[in-house]
């Protein structure tokens, strides 16, 4: 196939690409957004097909289906509330396929000569180095979010040091790769592990509530890697797309950074929720103060008695499996003339957007789910905030409490309320490890428990 | 510990210090409960509702009183009466002695005691050597708010304020345009925007009524409008926010402004509720005999602070009047004509506040702590009521707005230094780029250069577009553009040849794993949002 043909291919698949990326910007332009970027990735892969050895042809597409087959299988299997560990796996399959497409693309080098030689081998570098850290980070942020490691940030001493010492030594590993030309298989697969630690490690300093960034900015790293690719191969399409896909999670990243008043920076940096001062905020709620409880009957009455209910979901729902529920409880208020209304903070979950994905697995129309924005204002007029799993991002003390480690936190003011129901399962803090000075308001109520299962009887009740 | 409740022997009061639901909660904690005989009656709590929650039932009033360790109760002792002649009260036939005399010596007694009026009482319980706590002298903190006897029994009177004017007034309340023609709204007028005065103004306004509301604090006004009715003010500024969320007493060019706004109101509306009060003084008299003249026949006024000598000149305490066709109505038990409700928002507060004075099941007054010293006002045989208290109080509110200022301050001068410091990286980031873009331009080839330039297009693309995502659809987003990133399976497709296989082909194997679950997996979710 000529080449010329090709290149329209990629062009007319960049394009799609792009107008992928802008149909999700809206409910009702998703879905064709995802076609598009279907399509693209169609147009790309079979003109590449077409273009490549026909030798391997068949190699290619036994491959292909079987990964595709396994893809397909995921892709049913997976449970909404699993969406933050699959994510976070997929990533680093790219940063795996990047550092493979390194290595292959170094021993294959071909006659470059001269400068070009030396840029072609530094792009090999960065390429290799993105996938390695995009690998090794994802894989932990996998294995955090499923839980199979803890959550609580991993402080070894020295470790901006160590950090920095990590990545002056892949460098050192750069340039024996491209002066060398003995050993530079073994520079290339030194960088690769030293890259590869360094993910390990910076992930593992990161504590579980910064999660929605980590994910974000393996996304964004994920497309970097793709980017670095795109540059080896002298392929424009790998570098448009890689640059959507960076820019895009670096976007969210910033998003979800905003979202907790914290710098980018200082969320990479890691250690988060267990500086000092949290110690501050525990003692308070000594103060006398006592945590107030209710029954399932009382709330059931509260929500039938009020003329306006706020749910406000958090990481708790997710665990609980509590999102159909929570919908049948909303049909149920909605039909004794009770107004529902669902606000949803930019960190909620561990994913951005996690809490609408699951509310509308559980069928819940989304023009009842506010933006934290929306709804910040509307809670002075409200009966009753039901807070679902939620802990951090209904924390009075973000505003009023300097010696918060979340202080200046956008935070949901459901304590404008007239009450507040909390459902929890005991008095630990949140994921952030920081105290709550909510719970000990005069108008919230915990309802302790397992959140489904309180919320069953309260939904039965309401029947 | 043994919690006692005796019936009310003070004539007329119809509540009782413990509704049958609080039992069941103290039971819950530890505590056992005993009730005299009949307590609830009136306040139709019946006996056995009583034994179903779990308290026992003891025949006489005395039994109560020797085996208690607390008693909850709501008037202040008094005298037992022997009223043979009204028969239907079975009061104790034994003794005509005082209440205050029955307490034991390591009981204690909680109940309304207004310490600042009975300092015989005060001492009369103090002989007995027990301890006493006025549940009307908790100090008006948020933290105290739950156990706040006199803020639930006044939303209680606000509201039978209006019922009970509703009840004598001609009218209706609200407007109508019927086929028989118009019928007016009623204005009414509420004087002082406390618990009462609120409670007052949400229901008259949802009986239908203009309601018009009047209180030296500015500070109510939003509460005010909030619920619903319109806020009046005069020329003269002065704030007259005082301790304890009650007013102070006002500047006399300051009164003279009000009186005339409430007598011009005075000729206009039907129905007047009083509720101003200062602690501690005689309520102050805002409606003049003249005031009352000049009222459209048929108008109501109702004074809340009648107990205090009422802010009607014309108000005879505790009574019903009608003086010249106004109907002027002092009753000073107003919340003990709701006596369910009452009764049940009352042993609410006391049961919070037992659970507070409370460790482990014995009550522990640790006269330190500001809520517990303010209450406790007889202790062990000693009488340690410090009016004085109620100074401190009135210092704090001021407090807290300092605090503010100076919060702010410093946040400013924060935000000041982070701007400092942000300019400098700046130029540092300013003046790498330009040393890569020039070292770029003088040693890279012409490809690179033109990737670059491709690359740079599209990030500025990808910034555009994704800007205008809505939050909602940031997972959906997230999949999709992992998707699209498996566009590195190309790297793979191309260097799959006959010398390399394995390598490439695995990253073609996990990224078609990336292409497929990704796009599947957004398809699959996209599909559940809907409208």
């Amino acid at each position: 196939m000529p080449e010329g043909i090709i290149t329209v291919a990629y062009i007319v698949s960049g394009v799609l690409f792009i107008l992928s990326l802008r149909g999700l910007s809206h409910q009702e332009t998703a879905r064709n957004g995802n076609l598009y970027g279907m399509l693209g990735m169609i147009i790309a892969v079979a003109a590449t097909l077409f273009a490549g050895n026909t030798g391997t042809l068949w190699i290619l597409i036994a491959v292909m289906l079987a990964g595709g087959g396994i893809g397909l299988v995921v892709a049913r299997r997976v449970a909404m509330t699993e969406m933050p560990e699959l994510v976070a796996i997929l990533h680093s399959f790219v940063g795996a396929s990047a550092v493979l497409v390194g290595i292959v693309s170094y021993l294959e080098q071909g006659q470059k000569i001269g400068s070009e030689l030396i840029i072609h081998q530094i792009e090999i570098v960065l390429g290799v180095f993105i996938g390695a850290y995009t690998f090794t980070g994802s894989v932990i942020a996998f294995l955090k979010l499923r839980g199979s490691i803890s959550g609580k940030p991993l402080t070894l001493p020295l470790r901006h040091q160590l950090d920095l010492l990590m990545v002056l030594a892949a460098v050192i590993c750069g340039f024996w790769f491209v002066s060398d030309n003995q050993q530079q298989l073994t520079a290339l697969l030194a960088i690769t592990f030293i890259a590869g630690l360094l993910g390990i490690h910076m992930i593992m300093a990161i504590g579980g509530a910064d999660m929605p960034v980590v994910v974000s900015m393996l996304n964004s790293y994920s497309g970097w890697a793709a980017a670095a690719a795109g540059f080896m191969l002298s392929n424009n399409l790998l570098i448009i797309t890689g640059a959507l896909v960076g820019s895009s999670g670096a976007i969210l990243s910033y998003i979800m950074c905003r979202g907790m008043n914290r710098s980018f920076v200082s969320v990479i940096a890691g250690g988060f929720g267990v500086e000092e001062g949290t110690l501050a905020v525990a003692e308070k709620d000594e103060d006398g103060k006592t945590v107030q409880s209710t029954s399932n009957e009382e709330t059931a009455d509260l929500l039938r008695n009020s003329k306006q209910v706020i749910v406000v979901p958090g990481y708790g729902m997710a665990v609980a499996q509590a999102q159909y529920i929570v919908h049948e409880i909303a049909e149920n208020l909605r039909k004794c003339n009770v107004s529902v209304k669902f606000a949803i903070h930019p960190v909620a979950g561990r994913l951005p957007g996690h809490m609408n994905v699951l509310l509308a697995e559980a069928n819940l129309p989304y023009d009842i789910v506010f933006e934290m924005d929306e709804i910040n204002s509307e809670f002075k007029n409200t009966d009753v905030v039901l807070v679902i799993g939620a802990n951090d991002i209904v924390n009075p003390g973000a505003l009023d409490d300097e010696n918060s480690p979340i202080y200046g936190m956008p935070v949901l003011e459901v304590w404008d309320a007239k009450t507040v129901i909390a459902l929890k399962r005991s008095m630990a803090t949140g994921y952030s490890g920081v105290g709550n000075p909510l719970y000990t308001r005069e108008n919230t109520w915990m309802l302790f428990g397992d959140a489904k299962e309180s919320l069953n009887k309260v939904s039965t009740l309401l029947n | 510990m043994i919690i006692g409740v005796v019936k009310e022997i003070h004539h007329g009061e119809r509540r009782v210090a413990m509704a049958p639901s609080v039992v069941k909660q103290c039971l819950k904690i530890g505590h056992s409960v005993l009730v005299e005989h009949g307590a609830g009656v009136i306040a139709n709590f019946t006996d056995e509702q009583y034994q179903d929650s779990g308290a026992e039932i003891v025949q006489s009033a005395h039994k109560v009183w020797e085996q208690a360790d607390v008693i909850l109760k709501i008037r202040p002792p008094e005298e037992e009466v022997k009223e043979i002649e009204e028969g239907e009260e079975e009061e104790n036939l034994e003794t005509g002695r005082h209440e205050a005399d029955l307490l034991r010596k390591d009981a204690c007694l909680i109940c309304l005691l207004n310490p600042r009026r009975n300092p015989d009482l005060l001492k009369r319980l103090a002989k007995t050597g027990g301890t006493a706590i006025a549940v009307d002298a908790i100090p008006r903190i948020s933290r105290a708010q739950s156990m706040d006897v006199l803020s639930s029994m006044a939303n209680i009177s606000g509201y039978r304020a209006v019922t009970e004017a509703a009840h004598n007034f001609g009218r209706l309340f609200t407007g109508q345009i019927t086929a028989a023609g118009k019928i007016p709204p009623a204005k009414v007028l509420v004087i002082g925007a406390g618990v009462a005065g609120l409670s007052a103004i949400g229901c008259a306004q949802s009986l239908g009524a203009i309601v018009r509301a009047f209180d030296t604090r500015t500070s109510v006004r939003e509460e005010v409008i909030s619920m619903g009715a319109e806020f009046l003010e005069i020329d003269y500024k002065e704030d007259g926010t005082g301790s304890g969320g009650y007013g102070k007493t006002m500047s006399k060019e300051f009164i003279e402004a009000e009186m005339n706004l409430i007598a011009e109101q005075a000729k206009e509306v039907n129905i007047i509720i009083t509720t101003a009060a200062v602690p501690g003084k005689k309520s102050p008299i805002l409606i003049t005999k003249e005031m009352v003249e000049s009222m459209i026949p048929g108008s109501i006024i109702v004074d809340l602070a009648a107990e205090e000598g009422g802010n009607c000149e014309m108000t005879k305490p505790g009574e019903f009047r009608l003086y010249k066709k106004v109907i002027i109505i002092g009753f000073t038990d107003l919340p003990s004509r709701l006596p369910t409700q009452a009764s049940q928002l009352y042993s609410n507060n006391t049961a919070k506040l037992i659970q507070y004075l409370s460790r482990d099941g014995k009550l522990e007054l640790d006269l330190e702590d500001e809520i517990t010293g303010a209450i406790t006002v007889v202790h062990q045989g000693n009488v340690i009521w410090d009016p004085a208290r109620q100074v401190i109080e009135t210092q704090q509110p001021v407090q807290p707005e300092r605090q503010e200022t100076v919060t702010e301050e410093t946040a400013t001068s924060k935000r000041a230094k982070i701007t400092k410091n942000k300019i400098w990286p700046k130029f540092i980031m300013l003046a790498l780029i330009i040393a890569l873009g020039g070292l770029i331009g003088f040693a890279g080839s012409t490809t690179l250069i033109s990737h670059l330039t491709v690359f740079v297009l599209a990030c500025f693309v990808g910034y555009m577009v994704i800007w205008n995502v809505t939050p909602s659809l940031h997972t959906p987003l997230m999949s999709v553009t992992n998707a699209i990133s498996g566009i590195i399976v190309i790297g793979g497709m191309i260097h799959l040849s006959e010398d390399q296989i394995l390598l490439p082909a695995i990253a073609v194997l996990i990224a078609t794993i990336n292409i497929v679950g990704g796009f599947l997996v957004t398809h699959r979710m996209l599909g559940m949002f809907r409208k």
